[in-house]
């Protein structure tokens, strides 16, 4: 394999000083591979990929995202923040500016670049997730699964080398989840390096080169979908599965 | 696999972090308000020297020299800045607590006026509201302090309320003449309360255990009256009362109130009214309409579902607001220097007159208000905590 | 199995709406709500015939102390007579228009201010212009203008100019304690919020005070700093602490969420505040900031107690200044409270506009 675009490396995480959060992860994702993270609530999984980006900080073990090591480094932190996107499972969209101006806000204060040309790269996100009409209006007068997808547009306005999910379907009405999925399968076939925290299993199936499967802070299983989900090997992820998939 | 362990102290320090940024500004921030102090200290140092006036709190063991309009107790002019200062304090709080006790009450009434059926009573609390919440109090005050000097009559014309008399030298009423047997009935008020309490205790373990109602708040109200009673036959049912009476130029004998502390009273007590009648109408509507539906639909009656479900809720909206407005309250007692009561504020003001230590006596003003501002604070601080709904 | 049909809508049997519904449900629903009626009545219909006798009927419009004297009713007269010396206050006779120009313009611009068309950047520049302009022409002292002290300033344009010119100075320090407040320096915020509650703690008299006896103190040698200049600083100071509480209680009102999307779009802190964060607090707050400028407003009596003498201090001396009109004072202080009232009760009713107008905004 390559060298790898993501490398956890013994990395450990604790709340305050007693919940030890994440337990020696090591972890390597490499270039263009797309990761699914599953598991009980509390096991650390948004934790995990929040770390990629620095949204948490860890305080043992190295870091490494693009070459870049992770640490209290803000120059660095910046270099990583430029290249990763993340979307959220409240989508965090800024209420007050329109579709279009959430778009361009980045790339014009942050990338320094012409507002026609934001605009135009703006539009050109909205129209791969299929919602160009809706580039003046305001979040708030979009539905759930419109929202989240102009979230997704957003963070692609970086043209981030990572996209980091942080369970994007959660919040969302059950009719709306294909729309988000579909644009995420869309974007997997791409090329992009994705990491996601979600419970879609279908999802997993159809585009995860990996699936991961964490419990109480530490990755107990990760193994290709069909392997993981025909043939759990711990006893822990054949506990989950049957949770999840049992309804 | 490893178990869980304890987090490394951290061992890097990089210059380029957040935190070497913070101390740099944190550093800054500091440097530059510790230089404007230490400036506009050597200026004041400098200043006082010149103009020979003393520093330091000395002072206020010093002779007053001015009399002090009205008190709780004794004060003349030979007593110490101290002395006058407590009786200033002592001035502030009474107006004060009084003004609290009465606001709220009459606010409360107005807030729940606002949700009457009666749209004459819900557009005259409105009215009201609107009304003395949009002229300042100053001016408010300055009326009322009128209509005590100038619209009441001379004493010797005063206009009589029962056994009360209320004319230019204020309100005078009947109290009881102190004798060593009201002392009884202070301790026989202590032993009524706490055995009213012990009652209310007991009635509620009987309610939780059997389900039959037992008067929680009428039994232990009757308990506190009965000790009051009991303590007065004991002291040797003393029965004389200082009554007013009209002599030739002013009322003589009775209690006293006077037209600067009733103007003040009522003045602070009709606009801070204003303000709590809004605070409870905002409670009250924040407490959504289901729960209301809900305690009905379970079968409680109107006086239980406002008591059990309405009012606890309320409260929780309430409590901060109106402990501001006390706060309001108490700070806007400050304005009785320009009617003449010698609050502590007034009483400060003719000390910087006299003694020109500015700072000094400013310094004391703030403090009084500081530390009742800080015990409410606190007080609010712990009510909030206390009656904060658990979430998860 | 029967068939359904359609029933076309019909009127309602008895009448649900018009007046003599809205009276029986309102006034006569019950009998404890007409026993209210019928009292409430009683007393206005005793009440209202005797104001109006004394405010209008009875009263004197015209004419001097003799006729007030001997009419039973108001003496508005005293208010016509005396109205120009309430309003300016010491500001001289001749060059009163002056004082009602620039008070107009400043009224006017901050009319043009609460209006959405006017929420453009110039609009800092056209403020800074009018203040010049308000305070020269004020001043005088030039082109054949009349120089006219700070000291005689006075009356109902010193009530508006201390008010406004202290919010719109306020502001920015605010803002700046509000976001000193939240930080996570510990410095910065126990600064901050030793400030907020040393100054909320206070009444604004200990603030005006401190302006008036302490300020010659804490300046070096003959450094001197006009009264008014000294009164709007404590003022400002006094207003920024209540607004910074107002601004600090939007700023955490915004999610959490927003700020952790502007981290991972690359936006440093001061433009996560900047463009994020301070556009929603602020339209958040706007109803409590309204309400910190009406308390301002109605504070600005107080500085008649250091020897300004805006509206309510200049009336005192309007009617102190003749011993004959003096027992008419009651009509003087109903004039500027009326004026006080016509102030506080539109911005009041602004305010509430406005939060309509948000919450407007926020259904889809």
């Amino acid at each position: 394999m390559t060298e790898p675009i993501i490398t956890f490396d013994k990395v450990n995480k604790w709340y305050g000083n007693n919940f030890h959060v994440l337990r020696d992860i090591d972890l390597q994702v490499g270039a263009g591979e797309r990761i699914v993270v599953c598991g009980p609530s509390g096991s650390g999984k948004s934790t995990l990929i929040r770390c990629i980006n620095r949204l948490e900080e860890h305080q043992q073990g190295r870091l490494v995202v693009d070459g870049v090591e992770i640490t209290d480094d803000l120059k660095a932190i910046d270099d990583v923040r430029k290249k990763v996107g993340m979307v959220f499972q409240q989508f965090n969209l800024f209420p007050h500016l329109t579709v279009l101006e959430n778009l361009t806000l980045s790339p014009m204060w942050v990338g320094r670049m012409p507002k026609k040309e934001a605009e135009e790269k703006a539009m050109e996100q909205l129209r791969r997730v299929r919602i160009a009409e809706q580039a003046l209006k305001y979040p708030l007068q979009l539905s759930g699964g419109q929202q989240q997808r102009v979230a997704i547009a957003r963070a692609l306005c970086l043209t981030p080398k990572i996209m980091l999910f942080d369970e994007p379907t959660s919040a969302l009405d059950p009719e709306m989840i294909k729309e988000v999925l579909d644009v995420m399968i869309e974007m997997a076939k791409q090329g992009i390096t994705m990491v996601c925290v979600t419970h879609e299993m279908g999802f997993a199936k159809a585009v995860a080169d990996r699936v991961i499967f964490m419990d109480e802070g530490q990755i107990v299983e990760q193994n290709t979908p069909e392997a993981f989900f025909n043939n759990p090997q711990s006893e822990r992820s054949r506990d989950f599965l049957s949770k999840i998939l049992g309804h | 696999m490893s178990a869980a362990s304890k987090p490394p102290s951290k061992s890097r320090w990089s210059w380029r972090s957040q935190a070497f940024r913070a101390l740099v500004y944190q550093v800054l921030a500091v440097g530059v308000i510790a230089l404007i102090v230490w400036f506009l200290a050597h200026n004041t140092a400098t200043n006082m020297r010149q103009r020979g006036i003393q520093s330091g709190f000395g002072f206020l063991l010093g002779t007053a020299g001015f009399d002090i309009g009205e008190s709780l107790y004794a004060f003349d002019s030979g007593e110490s800045y101290l002395q006058a200062y407590l009786v200033g304090v002592t001035n502030t709080l009474r107006v004060a607590i009084l003004g609290i006790v009465l606001s709220t009450l009459l606010g409360t009434l107005l807030g729940i006026g606002r949700f009457s059926r009666n749209a004459l009573v819900r557009g005259l609390c409105r009215i009201y509201v609107e009304i003395f919440r949009n002229i300042p109090l100053l001016l408010q005050l300055l009326m009322w302090y009128l209509f005590f000097t100038e619209v009441l009559p001379s004493a010797t014309e005063a206009w009589t309320l029962g056994p009360m008399f209320l004319s230019k030298g204020g309100l005078n009423f009947p109290i009881p003449a102190w004798a060593s047997g009201h002392v009884w009935v202070a301790w026989g008020l202590l032993a009524g309360l706490c055995v009213g309490w012990l009652w209310r205790g007991r009635a509620r373990r009987r309610f939780e255990e059997t389900g039959q109602p037992h008067s929680m708040f009428w039994a232990p109200l009757g308990w506190v009256f009965l000790g009051a009673f009991l303590g007065w036959l004991l002291g040797g049912a003393p029965t004389e009362i200082n009554a007013p009476v009209k002599g030739e130029f002013a009322i003589e004998n009775g209690g006293a109130l006077t037209p600067e502390f009733l103007a003040l009273l009522i003045g602070l007590t009709i606009y801070t009214a204003a303000f709590v009648a809004e605070v409870v109408r905002g409670g009250i509507q924040s407490v959504s309409l289901g729960q209301a539906e809900a305690a009905s639909a379970l079968g409680l009656s109107q006086g239980q579902s406002m008591r059990l479900v309405m009012l606890p809720q309320a409260l929780r909206v309430i409590i901060p607001p109106m402990t501001n407005q006390y706060l309001n309250l108490t700070k806007n007692s400050s304005l009785a220097v320009a009617i003449g009561y010698p609050d502590v504020v007034s009483i400060a003001n003719t000390a910087i007159n006299q003694t020109g230590r500015a700072v000094e006596c400013i310094a004391l003003i703030m403090l009084v208000y500081l530390s009742t501002s800080l015990l409410t604070s606190l007080f609010m601080n712990w009510y909030n905590a206390r009656a904060a709904i658990k979430e998860r | 199995m029967s068939t359904f049909t359609a029933i076309s809508p019909r009127p309602a049997p008895q009448s649900n709406s018009g007046p003599m519904a809205w009276c029986k449900a309102n006034l006569f629903h019950d009998w404890k709500t007409s026993t209210g009626t019928l009292l409430i009545g009683l007393i206005l219909l005793w009440l209202l015939p005797r104001l109006f006798q004394w405010g209008i009927t009875n009263a004197v419009w015209n004419g001097n102390y003799e006729t007030c004297h001997a009419a039973s009713g108001a003496c508005w007269a005293v208010v016509r007579e005396k109205f120009r010396f309430i309003l300016f206050g010491r500001y001289p006779h001749e060059e009163h228009w002056r004082a009602l120009l620039c008070t107009g313009m400043l009224l006017g611009l901050i009319l043009a201010s609460c209006t959405r068309t006017f929420w453009r950047p110039w609009l800092a520049v056209l403020w800074a212009g009018v203040l010049v302009l308000y305070l020269a022409l004020m001043r005088g002292g030039f082109a054949g203008l009349r120089f006219v002290e700070t000291d005689l300033w006075s009356g109902l344009p010193l009530t508006i100019l201390l008010a406004s010119l202290s919010m719109v100075m306020a502001f920015p320090i605010a803002v700046c304690i509000a976001l000193g407040r939240r930080s996570n320096m510990p410095a910065i915020r126990s600064l901050c919020t030793v400030y907020v509650e040393l100054i909320r703690g206070v009444p604004l008299i200990s603030v005006l005070f401190m302006a008036s006896f302490m300020f010659p103190l804490l300046m070096p040698q003959g450094f001197n700093i006009d009264v008014l200049i000294r009164v709007l600083a404590g003022i400002t100071l006094f207003a920024a602490a209540y607004m910074a509480e107002v601004i600090r209680g939007g700023l955490q009102a915004i999610p959490k969420g927003q700020i952790e999307a502007a981290a991972t779009l690359g936006l440093s802190y001061w433009q996560t505040q900047r463009m994020i964060v301070l556009p929603q607090a602020l339209a958040m707050v706007v109803p409590g900031i309204m309400n910190n400028f009406i308390s301002t407003f109605k504070d600005t009596s107080l500085v008649a107690i250091v020897s300004l003498y805006e509206l309510t201090g200049a009336m005192g001396m309007a009617m102190n200044s003749e011993a004959d009109w003096r027992p008419f004072r009651i009509e003087g202080y109903l004039f500027i409270a009326l004026i006080y009232f016509v102030f506080c009760y539109s911005m009041s009713l602004y305010s509430q506009w406005i939060e309509a107008q948000v919450n407007k905004s926020k259904q889809r």
